[in-house]
């Protein structure tokens, strides 16, 4: 048989899949018609730049096919073998006992009995469901498409995120520059081109793009950046780790103490107030608060003047360091680089960390933030972006079957109970819980603050947890108690539907196997989460839309998540209402009908080509992101969320004052008095850092932030190629292990060379890695990525035990970041590290 | 005529293994006879992306070097092998026949790159193609080069003037020139030794030490550096296993002089000037 080729789209690039006799033999980029894709060009310095005439993909995507064919693909419908539906149930062996295969029948009768009886019994809201992020792409079958109409249609306590990826500047920088429509991430538009034509410097602020690439922009933004490097921009890398992003731009690199860079910023800040080297007239327009701000920075509020020696002292980093950095930063026109949409990185994700973000913001406003080169730019986003053609992405209500207009009735969660991600174990394990915020508060200020209690007045607890995916063994913090949760007897039952064994997998009842992206049929951009990340597409060098092909049919047993719903929706007696009468191509097929694209290609012609690419028009005219506020114009930026862009208020920020806050207006008016989130940002040493009384115990900071190889925990562990990256995992005596990185000073105290397998341990766990002993990090910590795979303790079912496959989240505290603020601080962890002897 | 040729500039390789995967995915459990017979599942690295990691905190830096199989126009694995078990096409392009090199392991010890590998299941030594079962099939580059992300892979042909690669071959260097194979694959920004630190006087610790001279000495010549506006120095590009006396001297502090051989990369650390 020849081979036939399909499209397809994974959260990291779009593919063409090459199957022959029934099997995919090949997964590369999409191979794309000749004269399809037009590349922009951008001229700066007398050279113009254009992207080649190709897609890339993030790495783990070459090796979709060995996730395809996993080992650890769930094969068939389980039934944990001492869970008895209607006689013992044994909830305390969940993650002890092994499982047996039973019928899709038999799986989703006692499901379906199992809702009824448990809503029928204590009312709707005793039954909890929830997703991990991003499992796989396309707008069918993603988590808050296919799920959420199934789960809003029985109605169900629903489990809000936290924004973990970027929790400062949620948090702390939309109380400084706005941007909640983004939740605290700023517009992203032009950056590119302004930073080929105007920046001398950039400065990667705890921030990685070559590694967490944008999120799903596979790998097209990675050249841009040799671009700046061949051009001699300047690079500067503030981070513990000396990451791949410094490795790629050999960048300048300080390397504070984990915690301690809002000290660093305000040290920096400190030179140019003290040497007037910053933007008097732009702070005097654009800005309020400054004088509050600045008084804290000279000593004046609390006399502690807060000099680069004052942030040695802190930060370990030589305070003439700090002030070179400073002064370099106030000569040449500087992208700040920080952790923000498209880095991801650590520093956002720890103690107080609203206070880091929030001077990211600061120090930028300092310097002219939105003139030419002056700018908050992850590095990844912001190439030239036809915005025109309207396409929906998952983040907006038109790109989910659960809420788009392409269904005739949108069901209603009639459940008012909520449950927070951070704290659902304790939630379960010891209620009532207690939090401020709905999660994702992209509307207004006063989201961040609503009271929220765990079990509501008028609802049932939680009996039964619909759990759709598992990863948050690797991914959550201090995350045994997830363990602890799942063997409570007050969870009388609980399901999991996965492609893979995950780390939470094997704590269910009933296992339901789903099928991947490439068994069945969607539609989906490259790139574009659409929502709070609108324009996210812009990280790649090409829009492009693509119909997910059914490339083979599902393998073994495994079913389509929206065939599952459909199916369990009928058992339920609502299959018609789940849909519509819709397969999952007619749904595909609606949300085309719904954008702009028809008036482009015909339905016929797009599902025969398999994809359409939206080039850039050739009178492309570029709206630098925050170029409008600089010059005090109305925003003319594509960014539809912005609530002020189309009112007489459109010259403004997000914020209350529509002004940069140097002293936060929304803070003044929701908490005034909160010494953990102060009204003018400070530096609060952390909770856990090298200050606390713990260091004695436990001296070495761990950081785990976004990993390098596998999308949050989806490719990690059940994709075996993976293990031969030697930056991933390291093989040893028959075992792939999880790489944990320390300094030579810190590994020779302890008798500790590479390839030795090591025990991370403080009081919370004890996980097995392999030590990679490296100048790569700063001494006093260690390295080691978040978002293992596999959750592997080496007694099974005893929350306690130390896991070997290096989910060093459980070593993480659950404490969140500060009083009021909600956020998770993975990032502020003490450890100590002793080789394993068994 | 047509001479199959990578350049692979390492000065752009991010080591992010798209090259590797890519390769793995085209290869793993794939038949591409007569070319090749199917990769392992594990074990092979057919281009490999070796790391390295040099200097000292702060001053540090890491460089992926990729290594495919050279396709050698004087390969030794060529001349060592039996009759007709390998072979160089007329584009240039080597190739270990599956059938015929069956049952010669030492095949894989006859490559001084270390590119070739033994596969037990097949009986055959195996290694990279530069895709040649898909040039043969209209392609025009390999799975590696296509999943390159930073053109830091540029392949073609080095007997057409007009190709990129013809121009870039002039320009680039071999990674082993000793080995005196004739490789078809070239190098941009290998690593060189280096030598580097930083200056800081002992009076002003807190300022850094920016636009001073520094010098480094052996027999042949003296040269010389200034350091940035953070106080650091380096000298690239330096020969392996030499010997050098690095000499700072500035008015008013003592003079520094310290000895230093490159058979590694060498950062200094901070080194303090007194005052005189």
């Amino acid at each position: 048989m020849p081979t036939q080729s399909f499209t397809s789209c994974t959260n990291c690039g779009p593919i063409t899949v090459d199957v022959k006799d029934g099997r995919v033999m090949r997964v590369r980029p999409l191979v794309i018609e000749d004269g399809d894709l037009k590349p922009w060009t951008i001229k700066a310095g007398g050279k113009s730049y254009s992207p080649p005439k190709k897609v890339t993909l993030a790495p783990y995507v070459h090796a979709e096919r060995k996730r395809l064919y996993s080992e650890d693909r769930i094969r068939y419908p389980m039934k944990r073998v001492d869970f008895d539906p209607n006689g013992e149930r044994n909830p305390q062996n969940r993650g002890k006992s092994g499982y047996v295969r039973i019928s899709w029948d038999e799986a989703l009768g006692i499901v379906s009995r199992e809702i009824k009886r448990v809503q029928g019994t204590y009312g709707p809201s005793a039954l909890a469901a929830m997703t991990s992020s991003h499992h796989n792409w396309g707008l069918v079958g993603y988590k808050m498409s296919a799920f959420s109409r199934f789960f809003n249609s029985i109605g169900y306590t629903q489990v809000f995120d936290n924004p973990d990826s970027w929790e400062g500047w949620h948090w702390g920088a939309t109380h400084t520059y706005g941007f909640i429509w983004r939740l605290g991430m700023p517009e992203p538009y032009d950056m590119l081109e302004d930073a080929l034509q105007h920046a001398e410097m950039i400065v990667f602020w705890s921030n990685d793009p070559d590694t967490t690439r944008a999120v799903y922009d596979g790998s097209d933004a990675a050249i841009w950046r040799q671009w700046l490097k061949d051009k001699g921009v300047a690079m500067a890398v503030v981070d513990p780790f000396y990451n791949y992003t410094a490795a790629a731009m050999e960048g300048k690199w300080l390397a504070p103490r984990p915690g301690t860079d809002a000290a660093v910023a305000l040290a920096i800040a400190h030179v140019w107030i003290s040497e007037g080297t910053y933007d008097k007239n732009y702070v005097a327009d654009r800005t309020i608060g400054f004088d509050e701000f600045k008084d804290y920075v000279t000593g004046k509020t609390d006399g502690t003047p807060k000099t680069p020696a004052w942030a040695e002292a802190e930060s370990g980093v030589p305070a003439r360091r700090i002030a070179a950095l400073a002064r370099e930063w106030a000569k040449k026109r500087t992208v700040l680089s920080a952790g923000c949409r498209g880095g991801e990185g650590g520093a956002c994700r720890a103690a107080y960390a609203t206070e880091w973000a929030r001077l990211m913001v600061l120090l930028q406003a300092m310097q002219g933030l939105g003139k030419p080169g002056v700018s908050i730019w992850g590095a990844s986003m912001g190439a030239p972006w036809n915005s025109n053609i309207w396409f929906p992405g998952y983040g907006d209500l038109e790109g989910r079957i659960a809420t788009s207009k392409a269904a005739r009735k949108i069901p209603e969660n009639k459940v008012p109970q909520k449950l927070y991600r951070l704290t659902l174990p304790d939630a379960i394990l010891d209620p009532p819980v207690h939090w401020k915020g709905v999660g994702f508060c992209n509307k207004n200020f006063d989201q961040q603050f609503i009271p929220f209690s765990y079990p509501m007045e008028g609802c049932s607890e939680v009996k039964m947890f619909y759990r759709y995916g598992g990863s948050f063994m690797s991914t959550m913090n201090d995350t045994s108690k997830w363990v602890r949760m799942y063997q409570s007897p007050k969870l009388e039952f609980v399901v999991n539907q996965d492609c893979w064994w995950s780390t939470e997998t094997a704590h269910a009842d009933i296992i339901l196997p789903a099928c991947t992206s490439l068994e069945r049929d969607d539609i989906g951009e490259f790139g574009e989460p659409g929502g709070q990340t609108k324009g996210g597409s812009s990280g790649c060098n090409y829009r492009v839309v693509v119909r997910l092909k059914k490339a083979i049919e599902p393998l073994w047993e495994s079913k389509s998540d929206y065939q599952i719903f459909t199916e369990l929706a009928d058992k339920l007696g609502f299959k018609d209402d789940y849909t519509e009468g819709n397969s999952a191509i007619d749904w595909a097929r609606k949300f085309f009908d719904l954008s702009d694209l028809p008036k482009y290609i015909s339905w016929e012609e797009f599902d025969r080509k398999g994809y359409y690419v939206i080039n850039v028009p050739e009178d492309y005219k570029s709206t630098p992101a925050l170029r409008w506020f600089a010059e005090g114009r109305p925003c003319d930026t594509p960014d539809p969320n912005n609530f002020k862009r189309t009112t007489e208020k459109a010259h403004e920020l997000g914020t209350e004052s529509g002004k940069i806050e140097f002293a936060s207006e929304s803070l003044r008016r929701l908490a005034p008095d909160d010494e953990e989130r102060p009204v003018s940002p400070r530096y609060i040493p952390s909770w856990e850092g090298h200050r606390s009384e713990a260091v004695k115990t436990y001296p070495l900071q761990l950081m785990s932030p976004h990993p390098r190889f596998t999308f949050h925990t989806h490719y990690d562990g059940h994709t075996a190629w993976l293990n031969e990256v030697p930056m991933h995992r390291v093989q040893k005596d028959g075992y792939a292990w999880w790489p944990a990185r320390l300094h030579p000073e810190d590994a020779t105290a302890r008798d500790i060379r590479t390839g030795d397998i090591v025990r991370l341990f403080n009081g919370r766990a004890s996980v097995l890695c392999i030590a990679q002993v490296t100048e790569r990090v700063r001494p006093g910590v260690v390295h080691s990525y978040a978002s293992a795979g596999k959750y592997d303790p080496l007694q099974p079912g005893n929350p306690n035990s130390p896991d070997r496959a290096g989910c060093v989240a459980m070593l993480t505290p659950g404490r969140q970041m500060s009083k009021n603020v909600a956020g998770m601080a993975s990032n502020s962890c003490l450890i100590d590290v002793e080789k394993w002897v068994g | 005529m047509t001479t199959f040729g990578m350049v692979i500039d390492v000065s752009r390789c991010t080591g992010c293994y798209n090259c590797f995967l890519a390769c793995r995915d085209e290869h793993a459990g794939n038949d591409h006879r007569p070319v090749t017979a199917p990769q392992p599942d594990s074990g092979h690295r057919w281009i490999d992306v070796q790391e390295h990691e040099r200097g000292k905190f702060p001053r540090v830096r890491v460089d992926y070097v990729p290594l495919p199989c050279q396709q050698c126009q004087e390969a030794p694995c060529l001349s060592r092998a039996p009759q007709g078990a390998l072979y160089r096409r007329a584009d240039g392009i080597v190739v270990i026949d599956p059938e015929k090199a069956k049952g010669h392991p030492e095949i894989v010890l006859s490559c001084p790159y270390r590119a070739i590998y033994w596969n037990p299941v097949e009986n055959v030594a195996q290694k990279c193609t530069f895709c040649a079962h898909l040039l043969d099939n209209g392609a025009k580059e390999t799975r590696c080069v296509e999943a390159c992300p930073t053109e830091a892979l540029v392949f073609g042909d080095l007997d057409d003037p007009a190709s990129k690669i013809a121009q870039l071959v002039k320009r680039a260097e071999e990674l082993h020139p000793e080995f005196g194979v004739k490789p078809s694959v070239h190098y941009f920004g290998l690593p060189k030794r280096f030598v580097s630190g930083e200056l800081a006087f002992a009076d002003r610790m807190d300022e850094a030490a920016a636009n001073v001279r520094v010098s480094l000495h052996n027999d042949a010549k003296v040269q010389e550096a200034t350091t940035d506006a953070y106080g650091d120095f380096a000298f690239e590009g330096l020969e392996a296993g030499a010997s050098y006396v690095l000499r700072v001297a500035v008015s008013g502090y003592r003079p520094h002089e310290v000895a230093v051989g490159t058979r590694n990369d060498v950062d200094l650390g901070t080194i303090v000037l007194e005052r005189a």
